[in-house]
């Protein structure tokens, strides 16, 4: 085989067929079960019909990411993250996952095989079925390595949505955030020096499916989860800002040294000039609850795997309708507004 | 009324994001000064950094993020705009990296575009110095850089000038030293305090400069004296008085100021951006409905601007205080709640 990937590769002909049944296909088989191994165009899927999982949730999302590779993960390894986790919050078990590459000719083989590998190894982990798929290639200069598309299909019994949210409920987040946000900007950035031999050796991007903690918290919590998000582009304060933008009733104030960020991410950020709370985050989940059952989700979340850093962050207030509300460490409150063009291009 | 001048656009936002005026007396203001070093660059320079991207054979810009958003005098146009329609406009963190981009792309002229105050002088001289030493020819430097004092006395000069003491900004004392700013006491007679970034830092600043201007005292104390001297960073003078030469530069809002600003020095004339693409700043223009100059000086604060939260928001900006990271109306704008309430 080559080692790179040219045009003849997305002719749709035999090339095209060897890289996808020959490099992807091992990588991505999720024919585990007995099913077929082969993706089809199109895919014919059996719907769960269990009483309490009544509707369907269907996302997508596309992955740009530069660098393809960063401390913590991939763009495989994000772009199953990210559908699976957008089905996650929505209360809904990931069942199946389309997976689309559009990739620039020159692209090492083996950048292929490590991508394709992170896609194969983290749907198995988040126990989502690759289903159906496509691949293209583009000439050198149209992309960035490689683009990923994912969608994905999951079932929900809930209805989970902001506009649950009622004054007095308590806003969680799952661990420390920012972590994705700065792993990328300061892979991008490597001769700030501060990668390899300062800091910067601590950081890595918290890109992790999240199903697992999401389904726990819907099912121990039922009517009292008002509703999750993953906070990726635009963070923490972006997210929450979305949880109550537009209401007259409500909005939301959270406590600044509350607020789980690492002493790295910290650290990175104030050299780069970012705010964390505006740093992507790919493996977290921050929710809201009725306030008596916020001990029982905090009770959850630190019981899965990584979630020692779980915490209630604030609380819904009738205070400033429509605002996020950040209590500072002085005792004095700002507004933190949805972020406003850019502070990390691209980063998911 | 008490009011207090902060020069540091890093002070400017630190003071916002901490909430800290919200613990003010309603007495004490806190204006801030021309610390911002993308707002105090003149229209004109800015148009003429902008024309670099038009040029044939136009060459890598390489900048600071902060200078992306920056308004052209047409509207709608700024760096970010042109990149999207084709210029190579990249954002570096350090001017070493844009010798580092220029050394890997030798068949690219890589122009740097030297903002700042005396706190990113040394760098940008130092890139300069290794560009020479390394060898590589097809980098340059657009300065742009600026001095504190000059600006200081200029505005103090102003009679309808009205602040009774300053936070000094930390940064660039930590490269002039504690004599760098003395000019504040013992020729201005203004108390001031050299003052850390912390929240608790500034406060701590704030009260020893409130204490010594109910005195009377034109005192300089240093607040931050774990990172500033009284001498300043010695290395970094150095390399500033090998590479820089002071010259008169053009502020936005204040016009021309006597020896305000940094040039090349005529040895280093092969690595001045000016030199290389013939750039002479053209005549003063203005941004329509822009009222950054009155900002920068103090004179304004940005939510008494008519445009502010209005026709300008960080999306649309009329002005660059409203789009750089230090800029004061961005601070206003990102951490106050005056949008809530509106």
């Amino acid at each position: 085989m080559d080692d790179h990937v040219t045009l003849d590769h997305g002719s749709g002909g035999g090339k095209t067929a060897r890289l996808i049944n020959e490099l992807i296909l091992p990588l991505i088989d999720q024919g585990k079960d007995g099913s077929e191994n082969a993706l089809c165009d199109g895919a014919v899927l059996d719907i769960p019909r269990g009483d309490e999982e009544g509707k369907l949730v269907f996302t997508t999302d596309s992955f740009v990411v530069d660098p393809l590779f960063f401390p913590g993960g991939d763009i495989g390894k994000l772009s199953v993250c990210g559908t699976v986790n957008d089905l996650a919050v929505m209360g809904a078990r990931p069942l199946y996952l389309s997976l689309s590459f559009i990739i620039e000719e020159g692209l090492p083989l083996e950048d292929l095989r490590r991508i394709a590998g992170s896609v194969g190894e983290t749907a198995s982990r988040a126990g989502i079925r690759i289903v159906t798929g496509d691949t293209k290639v583009v000439e050198r200069g149209r992309g960035d390595g490689i683009y990923i598309n994912t969608s994905g299909i999951g079932v929900t019994a809930l209805d989970l949505k902001p506009e649950n949210i009622v004054p007095g409920d308590c806003v969680i987040v799952s661990g420390t955030v920012g972590d994705h946000g700065s792993a990328v900007m300061l892979s991008r950035n490597p001769e700030l020096g501060i990668m390899s031999d300062g800091i910067g050796a601590q950081l890595l991007s918290d890109c992790a499916p999240v199903h697992r903690e999401a389904l726990s918290l819907a099912e121990g919590l039922g009517k009292d989860l008002r509703v999750m998000r993953d906070p990726t582009r635009g963070g923490l304060a972006t997210t929450l800002n979305e949880f109550v933008e537009g209401r007259k009733d409500a909005g939301i104030e959270i406590i600044e040294k509350d607020i789980p960020i690492s002493e790295t991410v910290n650290g990175i950020c104030d050299i780069l000039g970012l705010d964390p709370l505006y740093c992507a985050c790919e493996g977290r989940i921050v929710l809201v609850t009725a306030k008596e059952a916020a001990g029982k989700a905090l009770e959850i979340l630190k019981k899965c795997p990584g979630g020692q850093n779980a915490a209630i962050i604030g609380h819904v207030t009738e205070d400033l309708p429509g605002a996020l509300i950040v209590r500072t460490p002085l005792g004095t409150g700002r507004i933190a507004a949805k972020l406003s063009g850019s502070q990390l291009p691209r980063i998911c | 009324m008490i009011r207090i001048m902060e020069v540091c656009g890093t002070h400017t936002m630190a003071i916002a994001r901490s909430g800290l005026k919200q613990l003010l007396p309603p007495e004490v203001r806190l204006i801030s000064g021309p610390g911002c070093p993308v707002c105090v660059t003149s229209q004109e320079t800015v148009d003429s950094v902008l024309g670099l991207t038009g040029l044939k054979d136009a060459p890598v810009i390489t900048t600071y993020g902060d200078m992306l958003r920056v308004p052209g005098s047409v509207f709608g146009d700024s760096l970010l705009k042109r990149r999207a329609l084709g210029a190579d406009v990249r954002v570096v963190y350090s001017p070493m990296d844009a010798l580092d981009i220029a050394a890997n792309e030798p068949d690219r002229q890589v122009v740097f575009l030297g903002v700042g105050f005396e706190t990113t002088a040394p760098g940008t001289a130092s890139a300069v110095k290794a560009a020479r030493e390394r060898n590589v020819h097809n980098f340059t430097v657009l300065s742009m850089l600026k001095r504190l004092e000059p600006s200081i006395r200029a505005l103090a000069a102003d009679p309808g000038f009205r602040v009774q003491g300053f936070l000094c900004p930390g940064h660039v004392a930590v490269i002039l030293g504690e004599k760098g700013m003395r000019f504040f006491t013992d020729d201005l007679h203004f108390p001031a305090v050299i003052a850390g970034f912390e929240p608790e830092e500034i406060m701590k600043a704030l009260t020893l400069l409130l204490r010594d201007v109910r005195n009377g005292e034109a005192v300089l104390r240093n607040a931050y004296p774990s990172v500033v001297n009284p001498e300043g960073n010695e290395l970094a003078l150095e390399l500033m008085e090998q590479v820089l030469e002071i010259r008169d530069d053009r502020w936005r809002g204040m016009g021309m100021i006597k020896e305000s600003g940094y040039g090349l020095r005529e040895e280093y004339a092969d690595f001045d951006a000016e030199k290389r693409f013939g750039i002479r700043a053209g005549d003063p223009v203005e941004l329509p409905g822009c009222l950054c100059g009155e900002v920068i000086k103090g004179a304004l604060e940005p939510a008494d601007c008519p445009a502010f939260g209005k026709g300008c928001i960080p999306d649309s900006p009329v002005g660059p205080c409203m789009v750089s990271s230090e800029g004061a109306c961005a601070a206003a704008w990102k951490y106050s709640a005056i949008k809530a309430l509106k």
